[in-house]
């Protein structure tokens, strides 16, 4: 993505499309279109060269609010749609809105080979653990034991952690934020947008109508720091108000939660390496999951790999140039012919 | 088989000139017939035949070895006349083993060349084949045929005797021993053969030596065996001047699209998964990459499409093909291609359904699925090929409906076409236009806006792409208000888009030709078809014609929206055919919309219709039979 440097200074109000806005009032959602909009005009793209595809469900309806190209469509499918657009326009920024329904649910296929793929695209999942849309059925997220309409008496199921997911499917970016923790996810999806590759952003975000406060314990102040560790690049993994816990490796290279001071110093900890090319510590740190241990928030995970959209179009110019200019006349000739005079 | 000219060859040989002949190869799926079935019908239409060809294979890649189930086989007819089937009879089989004779016995002609490998008649062969004796003991049972018992696997493993080969290796060659042997029949000349081998297995030099050995002893065992006492000569055909060269269905289906967008400045995207009988068309498209071709093989059909309909929004001349079962996967997927107004083609290679049905088989039965079968009221064009020379300009035809008229189009074809192979007249290149489209730059709307669903007098919408600065809008699948594409759950709104939707397909009538007739332009008997039951249909009712019968034919390659004449056409006959490989589904539409009592034949055995068939049905219903 080039900038140029005649192009206008652009807002986040730039960014704003003429619809109204009809997300429940208080909403998560609110929060993550004000902080995508004002992380756009940040990054030196043309207005025009953004496009938003989405889904189906609440999150989805996201591209309508945004005065860029979108598209609105199906569910799940959004993944594939951004994949055939960015395959033959890498020189736009697609980004993709998904929710834990519409991304791991009916799309769970297109997820994972979106991912697998590193096709070069921004995904922000909103993740409410629940279909919003659909007024309040559980969803591939929702704890187990959690009471919906559809599960009166608790589901059985087992939930995943998207973050996992992107990683198992071989993820060249994966991060987790908050809706309300303005600073921490337009930091997060600054990092998703300079990415090159699949940029899976997790947001856990509050659906106040059908699963309101399933976040607190990572959005309340106070409580948050005891609950969320926060991920920096070659720094060790401290968490507490008082900065006074750590992660470290146990003997059976599992993570386990220690205080520091008494015999254990920082150089003792965990150290988080975004960019090892092993993805098993990102992995485990993936695993730890509230209320049974404090959780990771921010990059898990960021590594160059080349993308498909790359590889596709360098394919295509290094057979045009093996083989030379496109002829009609060779194509219909290829193989035996004859002539009838 | 029309003996024209009879000479004397040596003492006890005779050359008989013939106007078109039938040769079916039969085997196990690993006796390499498809292999031998192609070279053959290569060979033959480099000579200047006309050539028609039906593979037949099953679905199984290797169904225990010489079982009735693992019997693959390949018919072609070639002829010194135009000739538009493979073919009802059989005038030569080759039968590699007792389940290829069981099998394929009943379709040669009486009188008719019977070639086996007697080899392959051992005990377990015969059992494996439910043969409790030796049929080639059965003198009843052979009477009506010229027999030849061929040792094929000894003589072919005495041919190669010297060149190192396991055994195994040795009687894979076999398939060459009998083609040496038919193209010796039949006066072919084998260079073409020749050279396919040594580019096929130039890594394998002995394999190169091997074949080459064996192609030549099987034309020497015709040559000196007394037993053989005719040899035929096709001349070639009369086709008209120009060049030519042979082409399947899927192949003219890539060449056509990437034709379409090529000559109108455009790189075609492809999104396809895999299936049977559609992916040959992902596979050449996937080489032409110098043409600026994007395909994915993607994740499922769901993806094929819906990453289609996100190639149309960025601008490109998008495709994704499929059969039957992919092509129901694709429903909800076309359907935003349809509510969102974006180009594409999606192309069903049609077989034997429901379900998995019969992959590797023929079928007609997805007109109704094409037409209807997605939520709400969802038109779209829909092109079908009738050969699979003319799959190319069905394919362009697509291509320029779709980007014409901003809509998803169906371009239906069917395992028989897609398959079958037969002499293409290379196009001029100056002949194909390239088409009328473009993107829209700047805003369409008073003060510098854009709107998308701001319709031109064909109610086609603008195509404007990403990346235009100013005309930044969304799409979706949500109803949309005309004009300006927002979101509407307006009452009236939405029956008028449902309204201007359907119109605007149903406009395209206009800009299509008229529907041509073959034959007297009213009469007593009007056969109306559709697809890749074009040659024999047709091969029948010229016969009817030329009988004095007052018939006509009138194949229709647009299904949706039909010819604008169509209606009047039916109206000229006594009495309307419909001749389908389905339970009679353009029939339906066909009464349904033109309150015609229009009469069916229908067959669903996953085979083409015979000529014959055909051919008694006409008379039956004029009252002739
Ligand atoms: C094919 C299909 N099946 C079902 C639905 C109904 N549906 C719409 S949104 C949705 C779930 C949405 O949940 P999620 O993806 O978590 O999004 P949220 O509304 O929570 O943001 C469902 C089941 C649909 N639109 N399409
Ligand atoms: S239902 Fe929940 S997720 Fe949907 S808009 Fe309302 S609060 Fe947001
Ligand atoms: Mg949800």
């Amino acid at each position: 993505m080039s900038t140029s440097i005649d192009l206008p200074v652009l807002t986040p109000k730039d960014f704003a499309s003429d619809q109204e806005v009809r997300w429940c009032p208080r909403c998560g959602d609110y929060s993550i279109l004000a902080q995508v909009k004002k992380v756009l005009p940040t990054l030196g793209i043309p207005k025009e060269n953004f496009v938003f595809v989405s889904g189906i469900g609440c999150s989805s309806r996201f591209p309508y609010y945004m005065n860029t190209y979108g598209m609105h469509s199906i569910h799940g499918r959004a993944p594939a749609i951004a994949t055939g657009l960015k395959v033959v326009r890498p020189d736009l920024q697609v980004w993709v809105i998904t929710g834990d329904g519409d991304a791991l649910s009916i799309g769970g296929n297109h997820f994972m080979h979106m991912i697998r793929r590193n096709v070069n695209l921004k995904v922000i999942l909103f993740n409410n653990q629940i279909y919003g849309l659909t007024k309040g059925q559980y969803s591939p997220t929702s704890p187990q034991g959690k009471r919906t309409k559809s599960t009166p008496y608790g589901s059985v199921d087992a939930p995943l952690t998207p973050v996992s997911v992107a990683l198992g499917a071989r993820a060249s970016f994966v991060a987790r934020s908050v809706d309300v923790d303005i600073q921490h996810l337009c930091m997060v999806l600054e990092r998703a947008a300079h990415h090159k590759g699949t940029a899976v952003v997790e947001v856990y975000q509050d659906c106040n109508v059908f699963n309101s406060g399933a976040f607190e314990f990572a959005s309340k102040k106070g409580e948050k720091e005891e609950n969320c560790i926060y991920l920096e690049h070659g720094k060790p993994l401290i968490f507490g108000k008082e900065r006074d816990k750590g992660v470290r490796l146990n003997s059976q290279n599992q993570p386990e939660i220690v205080e520091l001071g008494k015999g254990i110093s920082e150089d003792d900890l965990l150290f988080h390496d975004e960019k090892a090319d092993d993805p098993t510590l990102a992995f485990l740190l993936s695993q730890m999951r509230y209320p049974d241990s404090p959780e990771p928030m921010g990059v898990f995970r960021a590594i160059d790999r080349p993308t498909y959209d790359d590889e596709v179009n360098d394919q295509v110019r290094e057979v045009s140039e093996k083989l030379g200019p496109a002829s009609l006349e060779e194509m219909f000739n290829s193989g035996d012919t004859w002539t009838v005079a | 088989m029309s003996a024209v000219d009879a000479e004397t060859n040596g003492n006890f040989r005779t050359t008989e000139q013939v106007d078109a002949v039938v040769i079916r190869f039969c085997g196990d799926s690993g006796d390499g017939m498809q292999l031998v079935g192609t070279q053959f019908t290569n060979v033959s239409a480099v000579f200047g035949n006309d050539v028609s060809t039906l593979p037949d294979f099953p679905a199984e890649i290797r169904a225990p070895a010489g079982t009735l189930g693992g019997v693959s086989g390949y018919q072609l007819c070639f002829s010194s006349s135009d000739i538009y089937t493979p073919g009802d009879e059989v005038d030569t089989l080759v039968a590699m083993n007792p389940a290829a004779l069981k099998t394929n016995l009943a379709d040669l002609k009486r009188g008719g060349t019977l070639i086996v490998n007697a080899d392959a008649f051992g005990k377990s062969d015969l059992s494996k084949a439910g043969y409790e004796s030796n049929p080639l003991d059965d003198e009843d049972a052979l009477a009506g045929y010229r027999v030849h018992k061929i040792d094929m696997t000894r003589l072919t493993r005495d041919a190669v005797a010297d060149l190192g080969l396991s055994l195994k290796e040795a009687d894979r060659c076999k398939n060459f021993f009998a083609l040496g042997l038919v193209y010796w029949l039949y006066d072919r000349d084998p260079s073409t053969t020749q050279e396919w081998v040594k580019t096929k297995f130039a890594k394998r030099p002995e394999l190169v030596k091997a074949n080459l050995a064996a192609l030549k002893a099987g034309s020497d065992i015709g040559y000196s065996t007394q037993a053989f006492t005719v040899h035929y000569k096709v001349p070639p055909a009369k086709l008209p001047p120009g060049k030519y060269r042979k082409i399947t269905g899927n192949e003219a289906v890539a060449f056509g699209l990437v034709t379409a967008a090529h000559v109108s400045g455009k790189e075609l995207f492809y999104a396809g998964y895999p299936i049977t009988p559609a992916s040959d068309i992902l596979h050449e498209l996937s080489k032409l990459k110098n043409f600026g071709v994007r395909t994915a093989q993607v994740e499922d059909e769901i993806a094929a499409i819906t990453a289609t309909v996100g190639a149309s929004f960025g601008g490109a001349f998008a495709v994704t093909a499929s059969s039957g079962p992919g092509i129901a996967l694709k429903s909800e997927g076309i359907g935003l291609g349809v509510i969102t107004e974006l180009p594409m083609v999606i192309v069903n290679v049609q077989r034997g359904g429901p379900s998995t049905g019969l992959p590797t088989k023929t079928e007609q039965a997805d007109l109704l699925m094409s037409m209807f079968g997605r939520n709400g009221e969802c038109p779209m064009p829909i092109v079908s090929c009738s050969t699979p020379g003319d799959a190319f300009d069905a394919a362009r035809e697509a291509m320029r409906l779709a980007v014409e008229f901003m809509t998803p189009v169906f371009l239906l074809s069917d395992g028989y076409v897609a398959n079958g192979a037969e002499p293409w007249k290379v196009p001029n290149i100056s002949d194909l236009k390239p088409i009328d489209f473009k993107h829209t730059r700047e805003p369409n709307g008073k003060d510098g806006q854009y709107l998308p669903y701001l319709r031109n007098d064909r109610l086609v919408r603008p195509w404007a792409v990403p990346g235009t600065p100013g005309l930044e809008h969304r799409v979706g699948g949500l109803e949309k208000w005309d004009v300006t594409g927002n979101v509407s759950y307006d009452a009236d709104n939405h029956q008028h888009m449902i309204e201007t939707r359907a119109k605007k397909v149903a406009g395209i009538a206009d800009h299509i030709p008229e529907q041509p007739l073959e034959g007297p332009e009213s009469g007593e008997l009007l056969v109306v078809s559709w697809g890749g039951t074009y040659g024999s249909i047709r091969t029948a009712v010229q016969r009817a014609q030329r009988a004095g019968h007052s018939v006509s034919l009138a194949h229709i390659r647009y299904l949706s929206p039909f010819p604008r004449n169509l209606g009047d056409l039916l109206k000229r006959f006594d009495k309307v055919l419909v001749p389908e490989l389905n339970c009679g589904q353009l029939r339906l539409l066909l009464r349904a919309k033109y309150l015609v009592d229009a009469q069916g034949l229908n067959k669903m055995k996953g085979k083409p219709f015979l000529v014959s068939e055909v051919y008694d049905a006409i008379l039956q219903h004029l009252g002739k039979a």
